[in-house]
């Protein structure tokens, strides 16, 4: 069951929201990792909108999984892409929703296999709630509770433009 | 009946062969193998999927390069890898193939990666696994005899992708002993299953096998015309035994008929690639000009390799 992206909050504005919260904490060796596929999707709008020296790094988690041994390997794996150094770098880790933690800690693992950064910071659009985890978000414009069986997915049209979308499982 | 090579929802538990797999298990392979490329270029060269995880190295016949690859692949997974020297062990004081694997089976093994003179030998021990419902342990074929060596012939397909983006349009021409080549026959179900329209076997008479035709080959016995319009050239090696025998008369004889000269690659077209799963034998399948040439991709075969093991290994742990 799907509910109309009318109840939904703006994406798009979150995401300038998001990169205002982030403006006035930036140093000038700030640099993003966006997880993909909604956190790329938003570090490529926070590039955008914030003055940073490089592209936004791309981190795919699904070597780093720790479901791996119930899930399997991700049918999509992506290259992950960091074009800058790590090491000594201030970054911040970007994402759609926070939820249990754990795509934060995978990504966290992978991080530091590129090098040793000097601080690492996390910013995401929602915080659903439901931590499994000690992880808390450093930027995050919208904060809501959610039942186990609802799933917060960001999506991306064709056209580009990111909208929310809420389903219930069974 | 199912493939042997398949779980019960259709996904890959074992690497057997690469006959009878369908075209999205062999591009999820390559995709997943993409993404394993930029491994080595990190502070650490290590993912964790295969951590705790126990790869044995069964080489019942010799490989360095096969060997080393796998574990390198398993290392970089970070999986404990285990290499059993087969031929100073149990085996040699007459124990069984499948006793050898229920002993490490006891030692918790949890994939082996099997090189065997015999054709058939890892369809053996996969089903004996199942037979003793082992279902969490994974069986590599590392090559089989003159059946099968799924590993070179999904990094012959990676390399080819790497060079040629897609399959849909390609000319690619096998050269040499496909008679007892089992990348040959890798390559060839690969080939065909990824959408290439055109293969072309070339070699003389006596070291091609009758069945190509069925297998969507053409064959070419003047390597002059097959190698016309080719996007693609692989050469096979000449096993040097083959020399003693009946079939060939002689590797210079052999060379001046089926040998990769410049000129000969000049037939092909011009950005062709070359080919080769090593080891090579200069001067007799592939002249120096040829394999040291500005075409060959022969070393990027053996780095994609890695890749691509690395993906195989993963997929397999993760069924």
């Amino acid at each position: 069951m799907s509910t109309s992206p009318l109840h939904l909050p703006d994406a798009e504005a979150q995401c300038r929201a998001l990169a205002e919260q982030i403006r006035p904490h930036l140093t000038p060796d700030t640099a993003l990792v966006g997880i993909y596929s909604g956190g790329a999707w938003i570090a490529e709008r926070l590039t955008q909108l914030l003055p940073l020296p490089e592209e936004a790094g791309l981190i795919d988690i699904s070597f780093y999984r720790d479901d791996f041994a119930e899930k399997g390997l991700h049918p999509q794996v992506r290259p992950t892409h960091i074009p800058f150094e790590v090491e000594g770098r201030k970054l911040i880790l970007v994402d759609d929703v926070l939820y249990t933690g754990r795509t934060t800690r995978a990504a966290l693992n992978e991080l530091f296999d590129y090098g040793r950064p000097a601080a690492v910071e996390l910013a995401v659009l929602a915080d659903r709630g439901g931590r499994e985890l000690p992880m808390a978000p450093t930027y995050c414009v919208w904060h809501l509770e959610l039942p186990r069986q609802t799933c917060l997915t960001l999506k991306r049209d064709d056209a580009g433009r990111l909208s929310w979308s809420v389903e219930d499982h069974a | 009946m199912r493939n042997p090579q398949l779980n019960e929802n259709g996904e890959l538990t074992h690497l057997l062969s690469i006959e009878g797999l369908p075209r999205h298990i062999l591009s999820h392979i390559l995709d997943t193998a993409a993404s394993f490329m930029g491994i080595a270029d990190r502070e650490v060269k290590k993912v964790p999927l295969l951590r705790g995880k126990s790869v044995f190295n069964l080489f019942f016949e010799n490989s360095t390069r096969t060997r080393t690859t796998f574990e390198i692949a398993a290392k970089r997974l970070s999986a404990d890898v285990i290499n059993l020297d087969i031929t100073r062990s149990s085996t040699a004081k007459g124990e069984t193939l499948l006793d050898t694997i229920d002993n490490l089976c006891a030692m918790h093994a949890n994939m082996f990666v099997v090189r065997h003179a015999a054709s058939g030998a890892p369809y053996l021990i996969a089903e004996h696994l199942k037979r003793v419902r082992h279902k969490n342990i994974h069986v590599v074929n590392a090559g089989d005899g003159r059946h099968a060596h799924p590993t070179q012939g999904l990094l012959d397909m990676y390399t080819i992708r790497h060079y040629k983006q897609n399959f849909e349009h390609l000319t690619v021409a096998i050269v040499g002993d496909i008679l007892h080549s089992r990348v040959a026959r890798s390559d060839i179900h690969a080939l065909t299953t990824l959408g290439v329209p055109e293969v072309r076997a070339i070699g003389p008479q006596t070291l091609l096998p009758a069945e190509l035709a069925k297998m969507g080959v053409r064959v070419h016995h003047d390597m002059n015309e097959g190698l016309k319009g080719c996007d693609v050239v692989i050469m096979l090696r000449l096993q040097n035994e083959r020399m003693n025998g009946a079939l060939l008369p002689s590797a210079g004889e052999y060379f001046k008929h089926y040998g990769l000269t410049p000129e000969k690659l000049a037939l092909a077209r011009p950005d062709a690639i070359v080919m080769h799963p090593g080891p090579m034998n200069r001067g007799v399948e592939i002249d120096s000009g040829v394999a040291d040439g500005k075409q060959a991709v022969i070393l990027d075969q053996v780095t994609f390799g890695i890749a691509v093991r690395m993906a195989v290994m993963s997929i397999l742990a993760g069924n």
